[in-house]
């Protein structure tokens, strides 16, 4: 019975839309850019955060990083002087936070150059990570064929190397670069494995551009050559020299990165006040930089949270301007159909049949443009990654959204007039011309 | 259709009233100044009785359709519509006798201009809970019977008037009502077309409707078995045609 009589309603209303079919389509307009407008921001919104979430959890969201950084310098430095810099993170550094945190799983240690690489005749700038066997565990670096370090290839201070699939094409080409010599300074390294890239410096929202200290690091995308942690101390040494601005400066740099994978994700914040105060205790002066991915990850999501937040009422600003061009123009349609509303009334109409009529109308006007808006809204997004190089996502939550809001819309601004039209004198309306 | 029968039960006995008022009364207030449109109406209609209300513009006569037609409650006063006072009903239950009980023809035809002729018959059916295919049906025999037959789908502007007021004839028949409302049922037409609308009626009251019509024009008034002329707003009198 009410199944039916909604039907009858559906049609009633449908066909007297259909009477007017210009009025209809540029009303339906409003909520149609309202709606594609929600479901476009909310896209774009949530591209935007799930890049940056991807990023910051591929560096690990139980990873604790502590990076060498060039301190401030304390005296004055001028004129032509050499001088002799010690700073920076330091094997015992490594040794303490292994020894003195509990629940800290593997400990990392990286040594970064910049170096040239050659093999054959063929150079390129490469970064030189000298680096720990279990260092695949905590990165998102994947062996994809050969192996990796050994903690024999540790201890031995081998001259081995693996090397990432950037470094494959740059250096490589088409040869086969397991059991090759890579040239680096002086020594010769054979290649033993080759490992997958990691996530670029632009990732980590630049806190990976500091590694270079040997030399300015100009391109930020380099091929990386991981070698023995042992190795790289023995033949690298600990002493760089810089010349900048016709000053030299010789730097002592032991490690450039420690990285603590902390065994469970609550207890990584508790885990990183440990490591800052055992840092302050040894280091007087500011020359490391803790970073916790997870800290990121969380500050990313608030930051996405108000975003979304700011997008989403611009769009339902613009939602709320289409329901009042609805309102608008059911008042107007109230008004002008007076004379058959007294004729219902009369001929056995109950109030809430006109109220029903007249929300039917205007929930017809708003859900169709509903689902026309969330075609065009997703069309938005479509076009915004493919044009503008941008990620977007349409979450199913969006979509549900912006056509709840279109049928609340519909409700709120269709039940004033419904009203309105249900309440008239059945008398007046019949007199009305 | 059961509901309606709870709020309006009328017997068929030809005998008993089926409307009763007795010192009913309607003011309007008009800004400041109460305007007595209704005053002490005591009137009586038996079921199947044809009925003709005159007097002259201003007198009552159109409040007093709208009073019996349920489109409008009394001020003070009593109104029965067989044994139930219209005066103590809801919003609600008023809209479903005139639904089901009353049946309206106007002056001025009041069709849907935007729905055709089967359609417009279909509207009364409509909320009382009719299929579409029950109303459909039933619209298509009213239309045969006031002779439209051939004029299903057209819409009222493509009608003529008397084409019109059958339409309308044929809607206020769809429920089948005890009580036929006619407000000057012949006041736009011509005469030729004035009187197939007055034989139409003619007929329905044959069949046993209760007739009442609201005219100034004599011929309606002398084919009714009473008259009742209205003087502003009290019945001057009323009187019996003989048959």
């Amino acid at each position: 019975m009410f199944l039916f009589r909604l039907k009858r309603t559906v049609k009633l209303g449908s066909k007297s839309l259909w009477m007017h079919k210009l009025r209809s389509t540029l009303t339906a307009l409003g909520i149609i850019f309202g709606v594609s407008s929600v479901i476009a921001m909310l896209a774009i919104g949530e591209g935007a955060s799930q890049d940056a979430q991807e990023k910051i959890a591929q560096l690990g969201s139980h990873n604790i990083i502590i990076k060498t950084v060039d301190p401030p310098d304390d005296q004055s430095s001028g004129g032509q002087q050499q001088t002799m810099k010690e700073y920076g993170l330091t094997y015992a550094d490594a040794e303490r936070f292994r020894n003195g945190i509990p629940n800290v799983q593997v400990i990392v240690p990286n040594r970064r150059l910049s170096q040239q690489a050659q093999y054959r005749t063929r150079r390129v700038a490469v970064e030189v990570v000298g680096t720990v066997p279990w260092f695949p565990e905590i990165s998102n670096v994947r062996v994809k064929y050969g192996r990796f370090l050994s903690t024999t290839d540790m201890h031995y201070k081998r001259g081995i190397c693996v090397v990432d699939e950037k470094l494959v094409r740059d250096l490589f080409g088409f040869d086969d670069p397991l059991g090759q010599d890579v040239k680096i300074t002086s020594d010769y390294y054979r290649v033993v494995g080759v490992v997958t890239e990691q996530a670029s410096d632009k990732a980590a929202n630049g806190f990976e551009d500091k590694d270079a200290t040997g030399a300015k690091k100009a391109g930020a995308n380099l091929g990386c050559v991981y070698i023995p942690l042992n190795t790289a101390r023995n033949r690298f040494g600990e002493m760089s020299l810089q010349i900048s601005a016709g000053s030299r400066t010789f730097e002592k740099v032991e490690l450039q990165e420690i990285i603590v994978k902390v065994s469970e994700i609550d207890l990584v914040m508790g885990t990183r006040k440990s490591v800052e105060t055992l840092m302050s205790r040894f280091h007087k002066k500011s020359d490391y930089e803790i970073t916790v991915p997870l800290e990121l990850m969380r500050q990313a999501k608030e930051f996405q949270r108000i975003f979304t937040i700011v997008l989403g009422s611009i769009a339902a600003i613009s939602l709320l301007v289409g329901g009042i061009g609805i309102m608008n123009i059911m008042l107007a349609t109230v008004s002008e159909r007076t004379r058959e509303i007294g004729i219902r009334r009369a001929l056995g109409a109950k109030k809430r049949d006109i109220i029903f009529q007249f929300l039917s109308e205007t929930l017809i006007l708003t859900l169709s443009g509903g689902i026309f808006g969330i075609f065009l809204g997703s069309l938005i997004p479509f076009l915004v990654t493919h044009f503008g190089q941008m990620r977007t996502v349409i979450t199913t939550g969006s979509l549900v959204l912006a056509f709840g809001i279109s049928a609340g819309v519909g409700i709120i601004f269709g039940l004033y007039p419904a009203y309105r039209a249900a309440n008239m004198d059945p008398i007046e309306s019949l007199r009305h011309e | 259709m059961q509901e309606v029968d709870k709020i309006a039960d009328f017997s068929n006995d030809n005998d008993t009233p089926i409307l009763m008022m007795e010192r009913l009364c309607k003011n309007y207030q008009l800004g400041t100044v109460e305007l007595r449109v209704l005053r002490e109406i005591d009137l009586t209609i038996k079921n199947g009785e044809y009925v003709a209300i005159m007097g002259p513009s201003g007198s009552g006569k159109s409040t007093l359709l709208n009073m019996i037609g349920c489109l409008d409650r009394p001020t003070s006063g009593d109104y029965f519509l067989g044994d139930q006072n219209v005066a103590e009903l809801e919003d609600d239950q008023l809209s479903l006798i005139r639904g089901a009980r009353i049946g309206f023809v106007f002056q001025s035809f009041n069709l849907i201009n935007q729905l055709n002729v089967i359609e417009n018959i279909e509207v009364p059916m409509y909320y009382q809970g009719f299929t579409e295919d029950e109303s459909a049906e039933r619209a298509k025999e009213l239309a045969i019977m006031v002779g439209l037959g051939d004029r299903f789908g057209h819409r009222p502007s493509e009608l003529s008037g008397g084409q019109q007021q059958r339409v309308a004839i044929a809607r206020s028949l769809a429920n089948d009502p005890l009580i036929i409302l006619a407000d000057e049922p012949t006041g736009n037409l011509d005469s030729e077309s004035g009187s197939e609308i007055l034989s139409i009626l003619h007929d329905l009251h044959e069949q046993g409707k209760t007739l009442i019509a609201v005219t100034h024009d004599e011929g309606i008034a002398s084919g009714a078995e009473r008259v009742i002329r209205l003087l502003d707003g009290r019945i001057k009198n009323q009187e019996y045609n003989k048959r």
